[in-house]
């Protein structure tokens, strides 16, 4: 099951971490840094039914898309 | 023949039939249609069970080029049945180490076969007209096989129990009848075009280029021979290349070209020196003089033909489904359709079973072909990313496998052939008792050392070319009334002295496997009597 209920244990603190983690990044660097992340999270997660539902929950409504 | 026979400049004689006179077509209960690894594969099975076997080559040579050169552990102890193992593998290469670099820097090294206690290696390199050299030799041992060398097939019409084939040569056209025709004609298959089917799939839009190089002095200071792959290496940047070792001191590199390399252009030896000598330089920091032996540039793609039976044509290796060479998973899998089809040819044609146990060789090969198909398309996405997306993940993976193990894990450089695991055959009788999955029914029996009479031998030699009964413990006395062979672990005349037989089996005393001919569990138990073993048989034999 995907957790979808407030979860992170300091949201603002982690939200503040992410961004940082970005700083003095070209894009092309920020993209590698977001790839690299999805990745190590993917196999801290390790479940394929886990990721096929956050894969879909991140894929619906995307910012952009006309609904 | 001497053992310095030229593979490469062999031809074989035609010579005239008397069927080409006869007044009527003459029949032949078995034709198969490829001299290749595959068709003489399935001949020489079909010859050794006592079928007499017509196989019919429209070239008279071997193979044009190195092509298939990576021969993997299945085809290995297929051809060790078939008479051929050893002179494959004192010819080849063997190997089972890889490593993968991603820029000039290496991030993982990996080991096919890391554990002791087989026979054969994981692989061998070995160029194909070599193997079809061998195998040919083989055939021609056999007094009830006969090969018509330039003998095309150029019709074909199926009529109730007999396809009639019209068969071009030299001195005209000709015809015979065949109770079953096996398709082994390669990726453009006349016999696939002469029934109006296709192999469908997916085309990859991108060409390699495969030179074969010869090099007098050793490439790696210890004269190993490992799979190198590098992805974007400095040497050929933004594409990938392949570098492996063969017989004769022959290595072969395989460069990615890119979907605009021109094809012409790309295999003249004056464009393909200066690349290797880059490599060379950039990838081993040295020169070294070579001459360069065959070139080719290739595209492929991944697909296969809807149903590999047709009536009473079956399909078999390239004419029935194609792969990337990412995986060596081409002429691997020809090799096991054949032994999967041979044993069963034999059991109709004996009358042991009925015409419908054909129908099952087509739906465990179609099984098998998928599985081949979604690792060789995921190895080529891979390999070859089609998107800016797609590179963006791929170079993650690559940086990230440097210094983290799962990543290594995600790293596809080709998912190296391994044979498929039937799961869901008719012909499988599931597990009663319980049982570890690796060997389940419909897996191929693995190796283990066996101590016979006081000399070593191994657990797939001892396997007769019939159904065998494997039991771990004396033989029951009821198993001499059934049509087994039967293989016993009794501690006596064949025991297990490193126990690896009764750990990859997972077996305690009393635990019988059924085998197939072709090596695939049929079924097991704990401790059965002769009718479960029997209802096991009947099930493999004649599904429903």
């Amino acid at each position: 099951m995907l957790i979808t209920e407030p979860n992170l244990e300091r949201p603002d603190d982690f939200y503040e971490a992410l961004l940082a983690a970005h700083q003095d990044l070209t894009l092309e660097q920020s993209h590698d840094l977001n790839a690299r992340l999805v990745l190590l999270l993917a196999n801290h997660v390790g479940r394929l039914d886990v990721l096929q539902a956050a894969l879909a929950a991140a894929r619906a409504n995307l910012n952009g898309s006309s609904r | 023949m001497s053992n310095v026979v030229d593979y490469q400049q062999l031809e074989f004689e035609y010579r005239k039939s008397p069927d080409q006179d006869a007044a009527a077509p003459a029949h032949h209960a078995l034709v198969v249609v490829g001299a290749g690894p595959v068709g003489l594969s399935l001949a020489i099975d079909l010859a050794q069970r006592g079928q007499r076997v017509l196989l019919l080559d429209n070239d008279h040579k071997l193979s044009t080029g190195s092509r298939a050169i990576c021969f993997a552990k299945r085809t290995l102890e297929i051809w060790d049945r078939l008479g051929v193992g050893q002179r494959m593998v004192d010819k080849g290469v063997s190997w089972s180490v890889g490593r993968v670099f991603f820029g000039s820097q290496e991030v993982y090294r990996f080991d096919l076969l890391p554990e002791a206690g087989h026979e054969r290696p994981a692989f061998i390199n070995l160029q194909q007209y070599y193997a079809e050299g061998f195998l040919v030799e083989r055939a021609m041992e056999l007094p009830n096989l006969e090969i018509r060398w330039q003998n095309k097939v150029s019709a074909l019409a199926q009529e109730g129990d007999r396809v009639t084939l019209t068969v071009d040569t030299p001195d005209g056209p000709y015809a015979l009848t065949a109770g079953y025709v096996a398709a082994c004609d390669g990726s453009r298959s006349p016999l696939r075009g002469l029934l109006g089917q296709e192999s469908k799939g997916r085309v990859f839009h991108d060409r390699f280029l495969i030179a074969d190089l010869k090099f007098d002095a050793p490439l790696f200071d210890n004269d190993a021979a490992e799979r190198w792959f590098w992805f974007d290496p400095p040497f050929h940047r933004g594409y990938s290349v392949l570098l492996h070792k063969q017989a004769d001191k022959v290595w072969r590199l395989d460069f990615q070209l890119g979907w605009d390399a021109d094809p012409d252009a790309e295999r003249q030896p004056e464009r393909i020196v200066p690349r290797v000598q880059q490599v060379l330089r950039q990838g081993f920091g040295r020169e070294l003089p070579f001459t360069l032996e065959w070139a080719s540039v290739y595209t492929f793609a991944c697909l296969r033909m809807d149903r590999f039976r047709h009536g009473r044509v079956l399909f078999a290796g390239d004419s029935a489904h194609g792969v990337s060479p990412f995986g060596a998973r081409g002429a691997n899998s020809g090799v096991q359709d054949a032994e999967n089809l041979a044993w069963k040819l034999d059991a109709v044609l004996r009358g042991r079973a009925q015409d419908a146990l054909l129908d099952s060789y087509a739906s465990e090969r179609e099984y098998a072909a998928d599985e081949n198909i979604l690792n060789s398309t995921r190895a080529t996405d891979f390999i070859t990313p089609k998107s800016e997306i797609s590179r963006l993940f791929r170079d993650a993976v690559l940086g990230l496998a440097r210094d983290f193990a799962f990543a290594r894990r995600v790293v596809n450089s080709g998912r190296l052939s391994v044979p498929a695991t039937l799961d869901g055959s008719a012909l499988n009788s599931a597990d009663g008792d319980g049982f570890q999955a690796a060997l389940r029914p419909g897996a191929p029996a693995v190796d283990a050392p066996l101590v016979k009479n006081g000399k070593p031998s191994w657990l797939l030699r001892e396997l007769g070319a019939g159904f065998t009964l494997l039991v771990f413990g004396p033989a029951p006395a009821w198993a001499t009334a059934l049509d087994v062979g039967t293989v016993a672990i009794d501690g006596a005349v064949l025991r297990d002295e490193q126990g690896l037989a009764a750990q990859r089996y997972d077996a305690a005393p009393g635990t019988t496997y059924l085998l197939r001919p072709d090596h695939h569990v049929a079924a097991r138990w704990r401790k059965p009597d002769a009718a479960a073993v029997r209802r096991a048989l009947h099930q493999a034999l004649m599904p429903c």
